[in-house]
Protein backbone atom coordinates (compact mmCIF):
# COMPACT_ATOMS: atom_id res chain seq x y z
CA UNK A 1 0.00 0.00 0.00
CA UNK A 2 1.27 3.46 -0.95
CA UNK A 3 0.11 6.78 0.48
CA UNK A 4 -0.34 9.40 -2.23
CA UNK A 5 -1.50 13.00 -2.22
CA UNK A 6 -5.20 12.02 -2.45
CA UNK A 7 -4.98 9.61 0.45
CA UNK A 8 -3.17 12.08 2.68
CA UNK A 9 -5.80 14.73 1.92
CA UNK A 10 -8.57 12.30 2.77
CA UNK A 11 -6.96 11.29 6.05
CA UNK A 12 -6.42 14.94 6.94
CA UNK A 13 -10.05 15.77 6.19
CA UNK A 14 -11.35 12.81 8.22
CA UNK A 15 -9.17 13.94 11.14
CA UNK A 16 -10.18 17.60 10.73
CA UNK A 17 -6.51 18.59 10.35
CA UNK A 18 -5.47 21.24 7.87
CA UNK A 19 -2.18 20.52 6.05
CA UNK A 20 -0.25 22.82 3.75
CA UNK A 21 1.66 21.42 0.76
CA UNK A 22 4.95 21.10 2.61
CA UNK A 23 3.31 19.23 5.51
CA UNK A 24 1.48 16.95 3.09
CA UNK A 25 4.75 15.99 1.42
CA UNK A 26 6.39 15.30 4.80
CA UNK A 27 3.53 13.13 5.99
CA UNK A 28 3.40 11.18 2.73
CA UNK A 29 7.08 10.37 3.23
CA UNK A 30 6.68 9.50 6.96
CA UNK A 31 3.56 7.40 6.59
CA UNK A 32 4.98 5.49 3.64
CA UNK A 33 8.12 4.58 5.54
CA UNK A 34 6.00 3.42 8.51
CA UNK A 35 3.82 1.33 6.21
CA UNK A 36 6.88 -0.17 4.49
CA UNK A 37 8.23 -1.20 7.84
CA UNK A 38 4.93 -2.73 9.00
CA UNK A 39 4.55 -4.49 5.67
CA UNK A 40 7.32 -6.86 6.67
CA UNK A 41 4.58 -8.65 8.61
CA UNK A 42 3.11 -9.74 5.30
CA UNK A 43 5.89 -12.29 5.11
CA UNK A 44 4.13 -14.28 7.84
CA UNK A 45 1.54 -16.73 6.66
CA UNK A 46 -1.71 -15.87 8.53
CA UNK A 47 -4.09 -18.01 6.55
CA UNK A 48 -6.89 -19.39 8.76
CA UNK A 49 -5.70 -17.36 11.75
CA UNK A 50 -8.37 -15.22 13.41
CA UNK A 51 -7.26 -11.63 14.03
CA UNK A 52 -6.32 -10.94 17.62
CA UNK A 53 -8.18 -8.06 19.25
CA UNK A 54 -6.03 -7.84 22.31
CA UNK A 55 -2.76 -9.36 23.45
CA UNK A 56 -3.63 -9.34 27.13
CA UNK A 57 -4.85 -12.62 28.57
CA UNK A 58 -6.78 -10.99 31.39
CA UNK A 59 -10.55 -10.88 31.44
CA UNK A 60 -12.65 -7.78 30.78
CA UNK A 61 -13.46 -6.30 34.19
CA UNK A 62 -17.17 -5.55 34.71
CA UNK A 63 -19.00 -3.26 37.11
CA UNK A 64 -22.38 -3.60 38.81
CA UNK A 65 -25.25 -1.46 37.53
CA UNK A 66 -25.13 1.20 40.23
CA UNK A 67 -25.63 4.83 39.27
CA UNK A 68 -23.78 7.61 41.01
CA UNK A 69 -25.32 11.03 41.25
CA UNK A 70 -22.93 13.26 39.40
CA UNK A 71 -24.81 16.54 39.29
CA UNK A 72 -22.09 17.35 36.87
CA UNK A 73 -23.28 20.30 34.82
CA UNK A 74 -21.04 22.93 36.36
CA UNK A 75 -17.88 20.85 36.30
CA UNK A 76 -18.54 19.40 32.85
CA UNK A 77 -19.20 22.79 31.29
CA UNK A 78 -16.21 24.42 32.95
CA UNK A 79 -13.88 23.92 29.98
CA UNK A 80 -16.49 24.59 27.32
CA UNK A 81 -15.53 27.46 25.00
CA UNK A 82 -19.18 28.47 24.88
CA UNK A 83 -22.15 27.50 27.04
CA UNK A 84 -25.75 28.70 27.32
CA UNK A 85 -28.61 27.68 29.62
CA UNK A 86 -26.72 24.64 30.87
CA UNK A 87 -25.89 23.39 27.39
CA UNK A 88 -22.70 23.30 25.36
CA UNK A 89 -23.26 25.89 22.66
CA UNK A 90 -21.70 25.03 19.31
CA UNK A 91 -21.96 26.64 15.87
CA UNK A 92 -25.34 25.88 14.35
CA UNK A 93 -25.41 22.42 12.83
CA UNK A 94 -27.72 22.57 9.85
CA UNK A 95 -29.21 19.19 9.09
CA UNK B 1 -51.14 -11.99 -0.71
CA UNK B 2 -50.27 -9.32 -3.25
CA UNK B 3 -47.65 -7.00 -1.83
CA UNK B 4 -46.92 -5.13 -5.03
CA UNK B 5 -47.50 -1.44 -5.52
CA UNK B 6 -48.44 0.06 -8.83
CA UNK B 7 -46.25 2.57 -10.59
CA UNK B 8 -47.15 4.36 -13.81
CA UNK B 9 -45.64 1.57 -15.90
CA UNK B 10 -44.88 -1.47 -13.75
CA UNK B 11 -45.72 -3.23 -10.52
CA UNK B 12 -43.02 -2.86 -7.88
CA UNK B 13 -42.02 -4.71 -4.75
CA UNK B 14 -40.62 -2.77 -1.78
CA UNK B 15 -37.71 -4.39 0.06
CA UNK B 16 -37.27 -3.18 3.64
CA UNK B 17 -34.76 -3.87 6.41
CA UNK B 18 -34.78 -2.27 9.85
CA UNK B 19 -32.06 -1.31 12.29
CA UNK B 20 -33.77 -0.85 15.63
CA UNK B 21 -32.03 1.00 18.45
CA UNK B 22 -33.37 -0.07 21.82
CA UNK B 23 -32.14 1.64 24.95
CA UNK B 24 -31.23 -0.88 27.65
CA UNK B 25 -33.33 -0.36 30.78
CA UNK B 26 -30.50 0.10 33.26
CA UNK B 27 -29.66 2.46 36.12
CA UNK B 28 -26.26 3.49 34.85
CA UNK B 29 -24.60 3.91 31.46
CA UNK B 30 -22.79 1.24 29.43
CA UNK B 31 -19.26 2.31 30.35
CA UNK B 32 -19.75 4.77 33.23
CA UNK B 33 -21.72 5.10 36.46
CA UNK B 34 -23.76 8.16 35.46
CA UNK B 35 -27.50 7.89 35.75
CA UNK B 36 -29.65 7.14 32.69
CA UNK B 37 -32.73 8.92 34.02
CA UNK B 38 -34.76 10.65 31.31
CA UNK B 39 -35.64 14.34 31.46
CA UNK B 40 -33.06 15.58 33.96
CA UNK B 41 -31.56 19.05 33.64
CA UNK B 42 -29.00 19.29 30.82
CA UNK B 43 -25.50 17.91 31.37
CA UNK B 44 -26.27 16.90 34.96
CA UNK B 45 -25.63 13.18 34.35
CA UNK B 46 -22.27 13.31 32.65
CA UNK B 47 -19.19 11.65 34.09
CA UNK B 48 -15.68 12.41 32.95
CA UNK B 49 -15.85 9.22 30.86
CA UNK B 50 -19.03 10.39 29.09
CA UNK B 51 -17.46 13.77 28.38
CA UNK B 52 -14.37 11.98 26.98
CA UNK B 53 -11.89 13.76 29.22
CA UNK B 54 -8.33 12.66 28.42
CA UNK B 55 -7.16 9.58 30.30
CA UNK B 56 -10.60 8.30 31.25
CA UNK B 57 -11.20 4.58 30.76
CA UNK B 58 -14.48 2.76 30.07
CA UNK B 59 -15.59 -0.03 32.43
CA UNK B 60 -18.45 -2.17 31.16
CA UNK B 61 -21.79 -2.50 32.95
CA UNK B 62 -22.42 -6.20 33.68
CA UNK B 63 -26.18 -5.76 33.80
CA UNK B 64 -26.28 -4.24 30.29
CA UNK B 65 -24.39 -7.26 28.95
CA UNK B 66 -26.91 -9.59 30.60
CA UNK B 67 -29.85 -7.65 29.14
CA UNK B 68 -28.36 -7.95 25.65
CA UNK B 69 -28.00 -11.72 26.12
CA UNK B 70 -31.54 -11.94 27.47
CA UNK B 71 -32.87 -10.03 24.46
CA UNK B 72 -30.88 -12.27 22.14
CA UNK B 73 -32.52 -15.33 23.67
CA UNK B 74 -35.93 -13.66 23.28
CA UNK B 75 -35.17 -13.14 19.58
CA UNK B 76 -34.40 -16.86 19.20
CA UNK B 77 -30.86 -15.88 18.37
CA UNK B 78 -27.40 -17.34 18.75
CA UNK B 79 -25.49 -15.88 21.70
CA UNK B 80 -21.81 -15.41 20.99
CA UNK B 81 -19.44 -16.45 23.77
CA UNK B 82 -16.87 -14.06 22.39
CA UNK B 83 -17.49 -10.53 21.15
CA UNK B 84 -15.40 -7.41 20.60
CA UNK B 85 -15.95 -3.68 21.04
CA UNK B 86 -14.85 -1.48 18.17
CA UNK B 87 -14.53 2.24 17.66
CA UNK B 88 -16.77 3.74 15.00
CA UNK B 89 -15.12 7.03 14.12
CA UNK B 90 -16.97 10.19 13.09
CA UNK B 91 -17.09 13.83 14.09
CA UNK B 92 -20.23 15.35 15.46
CA UNK B 93 -20.86 17.94 18.15
CA UNK B 94 -22.79 15.54 20.39
CA UNK B 95 -20.10 12.82 20.22
CA UNK B 96 -17.33 14.03 22.55
CA UNK B 97 -15.08 10.99 22.04
CA UNK B 98 -14.99 11.46 18.29
CA UNK B 99 -15.97 7.81 18.07
CA UNK B 100 -18.80 5.61 19.26
CA UNK B 101 -17.91 2.40 21.06
CA UNK B 102 -19.88 -0.23 19.18
CA UNK B 103 -19.49 -3.80 17.96
CA UNK B 104 -18.68 -4.52 14.35
CA UNK B 105 -17.25 -7.84 13.30
CA UNK B 106 -17.97 -9.78 16.49
CA UNK B 107 -21.38 -8.80 17.91
CA UNK B 108 -22.66 -10.24 21.19
CA UNK B 109 -25.72 -11.80 19.49
CA UNK B 110 -25.88 -13.46 16.08
CA UNK B 111 -28.66 -14.70 13.81
CA UNK B 112 -32.21 -15.04 15.08
CA UNK B 113 -35.81 -14.57 13.98
CA UNK B 114 -39.16 -13.16 15.04
CA UNK B 115 -42.63 -14.02 13.77
CA UNK B 116 -45.29 -11.51 12.79
CA UNK B 117 -48.99 -12.48 12.59
CA UNK B 118 -51.46 -11.20 10.01
CA UNK B 119 -55.18 -10.62 10.41
CA UNK B 120 -56.01 -13.42 7.96
CA UNK B 121 -54.38 -15.96 10.27
CA UNK B 122 -51.13 -16.35 8.35
CA UNK B 123 -47.75 -15.42 9.79
CA UNK B 124 -44.26 -14.65 8.54
CA UNK B 125 -40.76 -14.95 9.94
CA UNK B 126 -38.44 -11.95 9.81
CA UNK B 127 -34.78 -12.97 10.16
CA UNK B 128 -32.48 -11.06 12.48
CA UNK B 129 -28.89 -10.62 11.35
CA UNK B 130 -27.45 -9.58 14.70
CA UNK B 131 -27.81 -7.61 17.90
CA UNK B 132 -24.91 -5.58 19.21
CA UNK B 133 -24.21 -3.30 22.15
CA UNK B 134 -23.18 0.29 21.63
CA UNK B 135 -23.11 3.73 23.22
CA UNK B 136 -25.74 6.33 22.51
CA UNK B 137 -24.59 9.82 21.51
CA UNK B 138 -25.55 13.07 23.23
CA UNK B 139 -28.50 15.11 22.09
CA UNK B 140 -28.31 18.14 19.79
CA UNK B 141 -31.02 20.77 19.98
CA UNK B 142 -31.18 22.87 16.85
CA UNK B 143 -34.25 24.98 17.55
CA UNK B 144 -33.42 26.65 20.88
CA UNK B 145 -31.27 29.46 19.57
CA UNK B 146 -31.12 31.13 16.13
CA UNK B 147 -27.34 30.94 15.77
CA UNK B 148 -26.26 28.04 18.02
CA UNK B 149 -26.86 24.34 18.38
CA UNK B 150 -27.19 23.22 22.01
CA UNK B 151 -25.63 19.97 23.17
CA UNK B 152 -26.80 17.92 26.15
CA UNK B 153 -24.56 14.97 27.04
CA UNK B 154 -26.96 13.27 29.49
CA UNK B 155 -27.68 10.58 26.90
CA UNK B 156 -24.03 10.25 25.94
CA UNK B 157 -22.86 6.74 26.80
CA UNK B 158 -26.26 5.21 27.56
CA UNK B 159 -26.37 1.55 26.46
CA UNK B 160 -28.17 0.74 23.22
CA UNK B 161 -28.94 -2.59 21.63
CA UNK B 162 -28.94 -2.31 17.86
CA UNK B 163 -31.10 -5.02 16.33
CA UNK B 164 -30.54 -5.49 12.59
CA UNK B 165 -33.04 -7.38 10.43
CA UNK B 166 -32.53 -9.06 7.09
CA UNK B 167 -34.35 -7.27 4.22
CA UNK B 168 -37.30 -9.66 4.69
CA UNK B 169 -39.96 -6.98 5.09
CA UNK B 170 -42.11 -6.15 2.05
CA UNK B 171 -44.76 -3.60 3.08
CA UNK B 172 -45.10 -0.59 5.40
CA UNK B 173 -47.59 -2.61 7.47
CA UNK B 174 -45.13 -5.48 7.89
CA UNK B 175 -42.51 -2.96 9.04
CA UNK B 176 -44.97 -1.66 11.62
CA UNK B 177 -45.83 -5.19 12.78
CA UNK B 178 -42.17 -6.13 12.99
CA UNK B 179 -41.21 -3.20 15.20
CA UNK B 180 -44.33 -3.75 17.34
CA UNK B 181 -43.29 -7.36 17.80
CA UNK B 182 -39.73 -6.43 18.77
CA UNK B 183 -41.11 -3.83 21.18
CA UNK B 184 -43.44 -6.42 22.68
CA UNK B 185 -40.60 -8.92 23.20
CA UNK B 186 -38.38 -6.23 24.78
CA UNK B 187 -41.17 -5.22 27.15
CA UNK B 188 -42.00 -8.80 28.22
CA UNK B 189 -38.28 -9.29 28.88
CA UNK B 190 -38.13 -5.89 30.60
CA UNK B 191 -34.82 -5.13 28.86
CA UNK B 192 -36.10 -1.86 27.30
CA UNK B 193 -39.02 0.34 28.34
CA UNK B 194 -40.21 0.54 24.72
CA UNK B 195 -41.03 4.24 25.01
CA UNK B 196 -40.83 5.50 21.43
CA UNK B 197 -41.77 9.06 22.31
CA UNK B 198 -38.82 9.45 24.65
CA UNK B 199 -36.59 7.82 22.05
CA UNK B 200 -35.93 4.60 24.01
CA UNK B 201 -36.87 2.74 20.83
CA UNK B 202 -36.14 4.16 17.38
CA UNK B 203 -35.34 2.79 13.96
CA UNK B 204 -33.34 3.40 10.81
CA UNK B 205 -35.15 2.03 7.77
CA UNK B 206 -33.42 0.70 4.64
CA UNK B 207 -35.60 0.79 1.55
CA UNK B 208 -35.20 -0.26 -2.05
CA UNK B 209 -37.65 -1.23 -4.79
CA UNK B 210 -37.48 -3.84 -7.53
CA UNK B 211 -39.62 -5.55 -10.09
CA UNK B 212 -40.74 -8.93 -8.68
CA UNK B 213 -38.05 -11.56 -9.17
CA UNK B 214 -35.27 -9.05 -9.90
CA UNK B 215 -32.11 -8.57 -7.82
CA UNK B 216 -32.30 -6.11 -4.92
CA UNK B 217 -32.27 -2.47 -6.05
CA UNK B 218 -30.01 0.26 -4.65
CA UNK B 219 -31.19 1.18 -1.17
CA UNK B 220 -31.58 4.39 0.78
CA UNK B 221 -31.48 4.59 4.56
CA UNK B 222 -33.91 6.81 6.46
CA UNK B 223 -32.46 7.74 9.84
CA UNK B 224 -33.96 7.97 13.27
CA UNK B 225 -37.70 7.35 13.06
CA UNK B 226 -39.40 7.24 16.43
CA UNK B 227 -42.98 6.23 15.75
CA UNK B 228 -44.65 3.41 13.84
CA UNK B 229 -46.79 5.96 12.02
CA UNK B 230 -43.71 7.83 10.77
CA UNK B 231 -42.02 4.58 9.75
CA UNK B 232 -44.98 3.68 7.55
CA UNK B 233 -45.27 7.20 6.13
CA UNK B 234 -41.56 7.38 5.39
CA UNK B 235 -41.57 4.01 3.61
CA UNK B 236 -44.58 4.96 1.50
CA UNK B 237 -43.04 8.26 0.48
CA UNK B 238 -39.57 6.89 -0.16
CA UNK B 239 -40.84 3.92 -2.21
CA UNK B 240 -42.90 6.23 -4.42
CA UNK B 241 -39.93 8.56 -4.85
CA UNK B 242 -37.69 5.69 -5.95
CA UNK B 243 -40.31 4.25 -8.32
CA UNK B 244 -40.82 7.63 -9.98
CA UNK B 245 -37.08 7.99 -10.56
CA UNK B 246 -36.73 4.46 -11.95
CA UNK B 247 -39.79 4.71 -14.21
CA UNK B 248 -38.58 7.95 -15.73
CA UNK B 249 -35.32 6.20 -16.66
CA UNK B 250 -33.16 7.41 -13.76
CA UNK B 251 -31.20 5.43 -11.20
CA UNK B 252 -31.19 5.46 -7.40
CA UNK B 253 -28.23 6.97 -5.63
CA UNK B 254 -27.39 5.21 -2.38
CA UNK B 255 -28.07 7.82 0.26
CA UNK B 256 -28.79 8.52 3.88
CA UNK B 257 -32.09 10.35 4.19
CA UNK B 258 -33.95 12.33 6.81
CA UNK B 259 -37.73 12.22 7.20
CA UNK B 260 -39.53 15.47 7.81
CA UNK B 261 -42.43 14.61 10.12
CA UNK B 262 -44.45 17.71 9.25
CA UNK B 263 -44.24 17.45 5.44
CA UNK B 264 -44.13 13.65 5.30
CA UNK B 265 -41.20 13.80 2.84
CA UNK B 266 -37.69 12.37 2.84
CA UNK B 267 -34.58 14.27 1.75
CA UNK B 268 -30.88 13.36 1.58
CA UNK B 269 -28.64 14.31 4.49
CA UNK B 270 -25.78 16.69 3.88
CA UNK B 271 -22.10 15.85 4.40
CA UNK B 272 -22.74 12.53 2.79
CA UNK B 273 -19.32 12.19 1.16
CA UNK B 274 -17.78 11.30 4.51
CA UNK B 275 -20.76 9.55 6.02
CA UNK B 276 -19.61 6.01 5.43
CA UNK B 277 -15.94 6.07 6.32
CA UNK B 278 -16.15 4.99 9.95
CA UNK B 279 -12.72 3.33 10.12
CA UNK B 280 -13.79 0.67 12.61
CA UNK B 281 -11.04 -0.86 14.70
CA UNK B 282 -11.01 -2.76 18.02
CA UNK B 283 -11.12 -0.38 20.99
CA UNK B 284 -7.74 -0.73 22.70
CA UNK B 285 -9.34 0.41 26.01
CA UNK B 286 -11.53 -2.69 26.19
CA UNK B 287 -10.73 -6.38 26.30
CA UNK B 288 -12.91 -8.78 24.33
CA UNK B 289 -16.19 -9.65 26.04
CA UNK B 290 -16.43 -13.30 26.99
CA UNK B 291 -19.57 -14.97 28.31
CA UNK B 292 -19.53 -18.55 29.52
CA UNK B 293 -22.14 -21.18 28.72
CA UNK B 294 -23.02 -21.23 32.42
CA UNK B 295 -23.74 -17.50 32.45
CA UNK B 296 -25.93 -17.83 29.37
CA UNK B 297 -27.75 -20.78 30.94
CA UNK B 298 -28.41 -18.76 34.07
CA UNK B 299 -29.87 -15.88 32.08
CA UNK B 300 -31.97 -18.31 30.03
CA UNK B 301 -33.55 -19.72 33.17
CA UNK B 302 -34.59 -16.23 34.27
CA UNK B 303 -36.59 -15.52 31.13
CA UNK B 304 -40.36 -15.05 31.60
CA UNK B 305 -43.07 -16.40 29.31
CA UNK B 306 -42.71 -14.59 25.98
CA UNK B 307 -45.54 -13.38 23.73
CA UNK B 308 -45.28 -16.30 21.27
CA UNK B 309 -45.37 -18.96 23.99
CA UNK B 310 -48.29 -17.22 25.64
CA UNK B 311 -50.02 -16.92 22.28
CA UNK B 312 -49.78 -20.66 21.67
CA UNK B 313 -51.06 -21.31 25.15
CA UNK B 314 -54.08 -19.07 24.54
CA UNK B 315 -54.80 -20.76 21.21
CA UNK B 316 -54.66 -24.18 22.79
CA UNK B 317 -56.49 -23.46 26.04
CA UNK B 318 -59.19 -21.14 24.76
CA UNK B 319 -59.41 -22.14 21.07
CA UNK B 320 -58.69 -18.57 20.01
CA UNK B 321 -57.62 -17.66 16.49
CA UNK B 322 -53.96 -16.98 15.84
CA UNK B 323 -54.74 -13.33 15.24
CA UNK B 324 -56.87 -12.83 18.36
CA UNK B 325 -54.19 -14.49 20.45
CA UNK B 326 -51.48 -12.31 18.94
CA UNK B 327 -53.46 -9.12 19.64
CA UNK B 328 -53.92 -10.25 23.25
CA UNK B 329 -50.24 -11.00 23.75
CA UNK B 330 -48.82 -7.97 21.92
CA UNK B 331 -48.59 -6.12 25.21
CA UNK B 332 -48.02 -7.69 28.56
CA UNK B 333 -50.69 -5.58 30.23
CA UNK B 334 -53.27 -6.88 27.74
CA UNK B 335 -52.45 -10.54 28.30
CA UNK B 336 -52.43 -9.96 32.07
CA UNK B 337 -55.84 -8.29 31.87
CA UNK B 338 -57.24 -11.13 29.74
CA UNK B 339 -55.89 -13.73 32.16
CA UNK B 340 -57.48 -12.01 35.13
CA UNK B 341 -60.80 -11.55 33.35
CA UNK B 342 -61.13 -15.12 32.16
CA UNK B 343 -60.08 -16.54 35.52
CA UNK B 344 -62.60 -14.41 37.41
CA UNK B 345 -65.40 -16.87 36.65
CA UNK B 346 -65.07 -20.52 35.67
CA UNK B 347 -67.87 -20.17 33.09
CA UNK B 348 -65.96 -17.62 31.08
CA UNK B 349 -63.48 -20.18 29.72
CA UNK B 350 -66.18 -21.29 27.32
CA UNK B 351 -66.72 -17.75 26.09
CA UNK B 352 -63.12 -16.71 25.52
CA UNK B 353 -63.85 -15.24 22.10
CA UNK B 354 -66.48 -12.91 23.62
CA UNK B 355 -64.02 -11.89 26.34
CA UNK B 356 -61.40 -11.05 23.68
CA UNK B 357 -63.86 -8.96 21.69
CA UNK B 358 -64.97 -6.98 24.71
CA UNK B 359 -61.40 -6.25 25.71
CA UNK B 360 -59.84 -5.52 22.33
CA UNK B 361 -62.68 -3.64 20.69
CA UNK B 362 -65.12 -2.20 23.23
CA UNK B 363 -62.87 -1.56 26.22
CA UNK B 364 -59.90 -0.47 24.09
CA UNK B 365 -61.99 2.06 22.19
CA UNK B 366 -63.35 3.53 25.46
CA UNK B 367 -59.81 3.75 26.85
CA UNK B 368 -58.63 5.39 23.63
CA UNK B 369 -61.47 7.88 23.62
CA UNK B 370 -60.67 8.88 27.20
CA UNK B 371 -56.93 8.84 26.68
CA UNK B 372 -56.46 6.19 29.31
CA UNK B 373 -54.32 3.12 29.64
CA UNK B 374 -55.36 -0.47 30.36
CA UNK B 375 -53.15 -0.38 33.44
CA UNK B 376 -55.46 2.09 35.14
CA UNK B 377 -58.69 1.06 33.46
CA UNK B 378 -61.78 2.14 35.45
CA UNK B 379 -63.30 -1.24 34.58
CA UNK B 380 -61.57 -4.02 36.48
CA UNK B 381 -61.04 -7.45 34.90
CA UNK B 382 -63.57 -8.96 37.35
CA UNK B 383 -66.22 -6.42 36.36
CA UNK B 384 -65.65 -6.99 32.67
CA UNK B 385 -65.92 -10.71 33.35
CA UNK B 386 -69.26 -10.15 35.01
CA UNK B 387 -70.49 -8.16 32.01
CA UNK B 388 -69.45 -10.90 29.59
CA UNK B 389 -71.26 -13.42 31.73
CA UNK B 390 -74.47 -11.39 31.54
CA UNK B 391 -74.11 -11.39 27.75
CA UNK B 392 -73.27 -15.07 27.45
CA UNK B 393 -76.24 -16.09 29.58
CA UNK B 394 -78.52 -13.92 27.42
CA UNK B 395 -79.44 -11.75 30.35
CA UNK B 396 -78.63 -8.64 28.39
CA UNK B 397 -78.13 -8.12 24.66
CA UNK B 398 -74.79 -7.15 23.19
CA UNK B 399 -76.18 -3.79 22.19
CA UNK B 400 -77.34 -2.97 25.71
CA UNK B 401 -74.05 -4.28 27.05
CA UNK B 402 -72.24 -1.50 25.19
CA UNK B 403 -74.25 1.11 27.10
CA UNK B 404 -73.66 -0.79 30.32
CA UNK B 405 -69.91 -0.82 29.72
CA UNK B 406 -69.89 2.92 29.10
CA UNK B 407 -71.78 3.40 32.34
CA UNK B 408 -69.35 1.10 34.18
CA UNK B 409 -66.49 3.07 32.73
CA UNK B 410 -67.76 6.44 33.93
CA UNK B 411 -69.54 5.48 37.18
CA UNK B 412 -67.28 2.66 38.39
CA UNK B 413 -70.37 0.56 39.18
CA UNK B 414 -70.50 -3.16 38.43
CA UNK B 415 -72.42 -4.52 35.45
CA UNK B 416 -74.87 -6.27 37.77
CA UNK B 417 -75.66 -3.04 39.65
CA UNK B 418 -76.33 -1.11 36.46
CA UNK B 419 -78.50 -3.82 34.88
CA UNK B 420 -80.58 -4.17 38.06
CA UNK B 421 -80.93 -0.45 38.69
CA UNK B 422 -81.98 0.36 35.16
CA UNK B 423 -83.97 -2.81 34.54
CA UNK B 424 -82.02 -3.71 31.44
CA UNK B 425 -82.62 -7.44 31.47
CA UNK B 426 -83.30 -8.75 28.03
CA UNK B 427 -86.88 -9.57 27.07
CA UNK B 428 -86.88 -13.23 26.15
CA UNK B 429 -90.59 -13.82 26.64
CA UNK B 430 -91.99 -14.99 23.28
CA UNK B 431 -95.44 -13.63 24.00
CA UNK B 432 -94.20 -10.23 24.99
CA UNK B 433 -92.06 -9.88 21.90
CA UNK B 434 -94.88 -11.10 19.67
CA UNK B 435 -97.18 -8.49 21.16
CA UNK B 436 -94.80 -5.69 20.31
CA UNK B 437 -94.37 -6.98 16.78
CA UNK B 438 -98.11 -7.10 16.24
CA UNK B 439 -98.23 -3.50 17.32
CA UNK B 440 -95.54 -2.47 14.85
CA UNK B 441 -97.17 -4.34 12.01
CA UNK B 442 -100.54 -2.79 12.76
CA UNK B 443 -99.12 0.70 12.82
CA UNK B 444 -97.27 0.43 9.51
CA UNK B 445 -99.57 -1.18 6.94
CA UNK B 446 -97.88 0.59 4.00
CA UNK B 447 -94.50 -0.65 4.94
CA UNK B 448 -95.82 -4.16 5.32
CA UNK B 449 -97.24 -3.95 1.82
CA UNK B 450 -93.94 -2.80 0.38
CA UNK B 451 -92.09 -5.51 2.25
CA UNK B 452 -94.35 -8.17 0.94
CA UNK B 453 -93.92 -6.73 -2.56
CA UNK B 454 -90.26 -7.65 -2.29
CA UNK B 455 -88.55 -4.76 -0.51
CA UNK B 456 -86.62 -7.03 1.85
CA UNK B 457 -84.55 -4.21 3.23
CA UNK B 458 -87.56 -3.02 5.21
CA UNK B 459 -87.05 -5.86 7.67
CA UNK B 460 -84.50 -3.67 9.40
CA UNK B 461 -87.09 -0.95 9.80
CA UNK B 462 -89.48 -3.28 11.61
CA UNK B 463 -86.71 -4.59 13.84
CA UNK B 464 -85.76 -1.02 14.68
CA UNK B 465 -89.34 -0.04 15.55
CA UNK B 466 -89.82 -3.08 17.76
CA UNK B 467 -86.50 -2.50 19.50
CA UNK B 468 -87.51 1.08 20.16
CA UNK B 469 -90.70 -0.05 21.82
CA UNK B 470 -88.82 -2.50 24.06
CA UNK B 471 -86.11 0.09 24.76
CA UNK B 472 -83.59 -2.15 23.05
CA UNK B 473 -84.18 -4.99 25.46
CA UNK B 474 -85.73 -7.56 23.13
CA UNK B 475 -83.55 -10.53 22.36
CA UNK B 476 -82.49 -9.71 18.80
CA UNK B 477 -82.54 -13.25 17.50
CA UNK B 478 -86.00 -13.99 18.85
CA UNK B 479 -87.24 -10.65 17.56
CA UNK B 480 -85.94 -11.41 14.08
CA UNK B 481 -87.36 -14.90 14.01
CA UNK B 482 -90.83 -13.96 15.22
CA UNK B 483 -90.96 -10.92 12.96
CA UNK B 484 -90.14 -12.95 9.86
CA UNK B 485 -92.65 -15.56 10.81
CA UNK B 486 -95.42 -13.02 11.27
CA UNK B 487 -94.66 -11.07 8.12
CA UNK B 488 -94.47 -14.17 5.99
CA UNK B 489 -97.79 -15.35 7.33
CA UNK B 490 -99.35 -12.22 5.85
CA UNK B 491 -98.25 -13.32 2.42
Amino acid sequence: MKIDKNTINKIARLSRIKLDDKESEDYIKDLNSILDWVEQLNEVNTENVEPLSNISSSILPKREDVSKDTNSSEEILENAPDKLEGFFAVPKVVE
Amino acid sequence: MNNLIKGEKYDWEIVIGLEIHAQVKSNSKLFSSSSTKFGSSPNSQVSLVDAAMPGMLPVINKYCVEQAVKTGIGLNAKINNYSVFDRKNYFYADLPQGYQISQYKYPIVGEGKVTIDFKDGTSKDIRIVRLHLEQDAGKSLHDQNPSKTYVDLNRSGVALMEIVSEPDIRTPDEAGMYISKIRSILMYLDTCDGNMQEGSLRADVNISVRKPGDEYGTRCEIKNLNSIKFIKQAINYEAKRQIEILESGGSIEQNTMLFNTSTGKTRPMRNKEEAHDYRYFPDPDLLPLEISKEEIGKIKSSIPELPDELKNKFIETYKLSNYDASVLTAEKQTSDYFNETINSDSELKNHAKIVVNWITSELFSLLNKNNQDLNNSPVSPENLGQLVKLISTNEISGKIAKDVLEDMFSSGKTARQIVDEKGLQQVTDQGEIAKVIDEVIAENPKMVEQYLAGKDKLLGFFVGQAMKLTKGKANPKMLNDILKQKLNKKN
